[in-house]
């Protein structure tokens, strides 16, 4: 934990409220995200027991499985998932603009620009937690590689025909989310957490109850009051207030309330299932629907509150504006968006259950590449993300006191003015160590001279040579040499990341990586195991 | 003279001439030397480079950054000046050291075409990345392997037939700014140790060791190779006696004087500070290490070794001071400037590997701190800070580290399919503790 954030929390202690970790949005939120709650089942993994989902925070899908381990009720809660989902993807697939992407041409082998769509906008998923991306994952897995009766026949229990699709969709979303400062699929508490620093620790951020707690407080109460408040308080019945935000459930709420109703539920079931007339069976069925619709309105009480709690969270997310660069990040997400969109399109099969080691290490260096862009980015768009970063001595401001002209030796001299500035902060500048700043939108580098005499009080004088962005001439360009009185920041981190090297295609693998991994062939889906009951 | 009597320099051989007769006239297309601190890997390199391009084999050598690469060329040309070397580099401003303009039969270029027909060709592991050949080279030497991670080995083995992969195992293993659990367990995990996914793919390739310290002395290779190579174990090259650290200033009584005489002494010293949680650069710790440090110029050290009869001056050049965090290096240079210290290296752990040096101060990653992480329980970490020197070592610490030890067992999960690391570093931590509380000297007398 860096200073500032340990300082920030020691703040929220001492006031009982989240204190500001940023002053502006570093994620973006889309108009109109889905909002996806989901519940599962204890002990019983990738068994689903319920979600809410839905793009209008009044009127939410209740999905429910009444029997969570009935694999055709199990299947029918996904179909309806993907009843919701699909078409809310399919919403943005369908809206392209034009762009330009770089393209290796097969023939020459040149790089060359190619026209391609570019999907105008992409669609968001929002759940609650960190558990809650796991289970998208989860979710995805558990579907990507099942058959369709029409793909394959002789498929022992046949997905309904949609469930694949939406398993690689939540798949593509859960894999995006690990990108650094991709918003595709957002866990609440993350993003919470991200902008505001509360007086508990980081495991204790991931309620969302108790961190909204501390963010939206409600009056008269302390932030530690009403966090103890979200965590523990129980009713006359033992059940917790506020419910946990899923996909896990309280047990106290299983043992008491849950396992009850399914017990009736699967009674109601067996007893319709012996019915010997048809009036009898009029009668069961009515039984059935009521242990049913019992079921979905306990379902709908411990999704309701989390469902709730995320749209406050995206209020107070909302109020605080966009930083600049959180576009280019989004037009990323659009990319990775398109580029799914149009595997689907083509018939790819569906991702492969491991990466073979090119991807792998494909994946690992962007997502190195977009951590270090995302942390640069954020400082430069947030005065108190840059503060952090002052404090820990990787960057520093301060005022301008000289500028004398200097160039550089050789044939053709370049400019190479000399700035000094004077400043508070504390940097750690090695013997000629680069640092930048941002001029117009583009990072001017300098080299780390040395410091000049003894500044009065505890500031320093850092004297700095620029290296570039000042055109080519021997003078100057107006405006890209600090001038005496410009305050300015720089930084000792870079502003951007340079691509990395080329790694060979998957089929030009080295023996010391086990050589190319040969045809990929389609993956089953899980088999059966004597676990699966039902 | 018995046969059990144990001649390190017989035994240093005998390995090395394995090692070069698996190279050069082996069949497999790999051969891979664990090398415990200061063993001779970069001799062993060098010869190996050497007899390499003797046999009219084209080689390359990849190392992981440019001061291991220059060091290489500077080590190769002194071996044989009028062997062609080429150094490959980048295209940034001083890329590669000034010492190397120096030298008439290096070659340098930004461009792998300009280098051609060269017996040898070096560079980083980061710009061997960007070369495209046409024809791989017959052999390569990879130097630190096991610093190098796994995707950088994927990016640069298709430009050689065969390689010899040199490294030590107990340094500090690759790491990944981004999680990489989603790899974990797979035999080529990108974020795992180049040498890990070599082997985890072709299990037959002959391995070897190198098994005497020439850096470490015989006061340190029993420690550090117990504590951080317990399954291949190694000895120190020279034995009790044969190196002495004098000081021409008696102590003054204080407290970094009296721990400078007990790592004369024994090798070792410990310079304890009360137990206090404190920021990462706390301060009373930071001065500490600064006055012991400044102690040390002022006392007129001295040292006698094998290489040098006549007693040695200790001068800035041969102390450094090792950190965990890049912060409290930038501290103690500050504290070292305040104090009018200068030319003595600070850095973090990452960075002093394949250093050497006959004095360290180490600041104690765990001083001062209220929990252990895996980052601070590392053991690669406290290997490297406590194997830099070839006399003695000061660390300087907090009280209260070993209860700390003890409230934070190690919980890092145990991921499927990978292989467990030995030692764990919270025993290996406590091992290097226990030894240093026989030598703990107080702050304040």
């Amino acid at each position: 934990m860096s200073l500032i954030s340990t300082l920030a929390r020691l703040e929220a202690v001492s006031t009982g409220r989240a204190q500001p970790a940023a002053t502006v949005r570093h994620r973006r939120l889309s108009e109109r995200p889905l909002v996806f709650v989901p519940l599962t089942t204890a002990g019983e993994a990738g068994a689903p027991l319920g979600a809410l989902v839905g793009t209008d925070r009044d009127a939410p899908h209740l999905l429910v499985v009444p029997q969570p381990r009935d694999r055709d009720l199990r299947f029918a809660f996904l179909a309806e998932l993907a009843d919701v989902v699909l078409p809310y993807i399919d919403a943005y697939a369908e809206d392209v603009e034009a762009a330009e992407r770089n393209e290796t041409d097969p023939e020459t082998g040149q790089r060359v620009k190619v026209e391609v769509e570019l999907c105008a906008d992409a669609p968001q998923l929002i759940v609650p937690s960190r558990a809650g991306v796991d289970f998208v994952r989860l979710l995805g897995r558990s579907m990507r590689f099942r058959r369709t009766a029409e793909q394959d026949p002789e498929a022992p229990y046949p997905a309904p025909p949609r469930v694949p699709l939406l398993g690689r969709w939540l798949t593509h979303f859960a894999e995006r989310a690990r990108v650094p400062g991709s918003s595709l699929l957002l866990a609440m508490t993350d993003v919470l957490a991200r902008h505001w620093a509360t007086g508990q620790s980081t495991l204790e951020d991931q309620h969302l109850g108790a961190l909204l707690a501390w963010i939206d407080l409600p009056d008269g109460e302390t932030g530690a009051e009403a966090a103890l408040r979200a965590e523990l308080a129980r009713d006359r019945d033992g059940q917790l207030l506020c419910p946990p935000a899923g996909p896990a459930t309280d047990p106290a709420f299983d043992n008491k309330l849950l396992a009850p109703a399914i017990e009736r539920y699967d009674r109601a079931r067996t007893a319709l299932a012996a019915a010997e007339d048809g009036l009898e069976a009029d009668d069961r069925l009515g039984d059935l629907t009521a242990a049913e619709r019992e079921i979905r309105a306990l379902v709908a009480s411990r999704t309701r509150p989390t469902w709730d709690a995320v749209w406050r969270g995206l209020d107070r997310l909302r109020e605080l504006p966009e930083a600049a660069r959180v576009e280019e990040r989004w037009t990323r997400d659009r990319w990775s968006f398109t580029g799914h969109r149009d595997r689907v399109v083509a018939g790819e099969p569906p991702q492969p259950r491991h990466d073979d080691a090119v991807t792998a290490a494909n994946k690992l260096a962007a997502r190195e590449r977009e951590q270090a862009r995302l942390e640069a980015q954020e400082a430069l768009d947030d005065p108190l993300v840059m503060a952090g970063r002052r404090l820990s001595g990787e960057a520093f401001a301060g005022e301008v006191t000289d500028v004398v002209m200097a160039y550089s030796e050789g044939k053709r001299p370049s400019p190479r003015p000399l700035v000094t500035v004077r400043t508070d902060d504390r940097p750690h500048l090695g013997e000629r160590a680069k640092v930048f700043r941002s001029l117009g939108g583009k990072p001017q580098s300098a080299e780390f001279v040395g410091y000049e005499g003894d500044a009065e009080d505890d500031s320093a004088l850092i004297v700095l040579r620029v290296l570039d962005k000042m055109g080519r001439g021997k003078e100057p360009e107006e405006g890209s040499v600090p001038e005496k009185g410009d305050v300015l920041c720089f930084t000792l981190f870079e502003h951007e990341q340079r691509g990395g090297a080329k790694l060979p295609d998957p089929e030009q693998t080295p023996w010391t990586h086990g050589g190319p991994p040969g045809e990929p062939e389609s993956e089953a889906a899980d088999p059966l195991t004597e676990e699966d009951v039902l | 003279m018995t046969a059990a009597v144990f001649d390190p320099g017989a035994a240093a051989t005998e390995a090395t001439d394995a090692i070069l007769r698996d190279t050069l006239h082996g069949t497999a297309r790999g051969v891979v030397v664990d090398s415990p601190p200061g063993a001779g890997k970069s001799t062993l390199v060098v010869r190996a480079a050497l007899e390499l391009a003797d046999a009219g084999r084209p080689l390359m050598v990849v190392a992981q950054t440019n001061a291991q690469v220059d060091d290489l060329v500077l080590r190769l040309a002194e071996k044989n000046p009028e062997l062609p070397v080429g150094r490959l580099h980048s295209s940034d401003a001083d890329p590669y050291d000034k010492a190397l303009d120096d030298l008439p039969n290096v070659r340098k270029s930004a461009k792998a075409g300009d280098l051609n027909g060269l017996s040898v060709v070096i560079s980083t592991a980061a710009k061997w990345a960007h070369v495209k050949v046409d024809e791989p080279w017959r052999h390569a030497i990879v130097d630190e392997a096991y610093q190098m991670r796994s995707d950088s080995l994927l990016a640069v083995a298709g430009l050689f037939e065969r390689a010899l992969f040199v490294g030590d195992p107990g340094q500090l293993d690759p790491f990944s700014i981004v999680g990489s659990e989603q790899w974990a367990g797979l035999s080529y995990d990108p974020s795992a140790s180049a040498v890990t996914t070599l082997l985890a793919h072709n299990p037959e390739l002959p391995q070897h060791r190198l098994p005497v310290s020439w850096r470490l002395p015989a006061s340190a290779a029993p420690l550090v190779s117990g504590a951080f190579y317990p399954y291949t174990p190694f000895r120190s090259g020279t034995d009790h006696g044969d190196r002495t650290l004098s000081f021409a200033v008696p102590s003054d009584g204080s407290g970094p004087d009296r721990v400078i005489d007990e790592a004369a002494e024994s090798g070792w010293g410990l310079l304890e500070l009360p137990a206090r949680h404190t920021p990462r650069t706390d301060p009373e710790a930071v001065r500490a290490v600064a006055t012991v440090v400044r102690r040390l110029l002022d006392r007129g050290g001295a040292a006698t070794s094998e290489r040098s009869p006549d007693a040695a001056p200790l001068t800035a050049d041969r102390i450094a001071v090792g950190t965990a965090h890049r912060d409290q290096a930038a501290s103690v240079r500050a504290a070292l400037t305040e104090l009018g210290v200068t030319d003595v290296t600070v850095d973090t752990a990452n960075r002093l590997q394949g250093r050497e040096y006959d004095v360290t101060v180490v600041l104690h990653p765990l001083s001062g701190r209220p929990d252990a992480t895996a980052f601070h329980l590392e053991t690669g970490r406290l290997c490297v800070l406590a194997s830099r020197h070839r006399h003695a070592c000061i660390v300087v610490c907090r009280a209260g580290v070993s209860d700390l030890l003890d409230d934070y067992p190690s919980t890092e999960p145990v991921q499927l399919g990978t292989l467990v690391k030995f030692p764990d570093g919270w025993e290996a931590n406590h091992a290097v503790l226990a030894r240093l509380a026989e030598h703990r000297v107080g702050w304040r007398p």
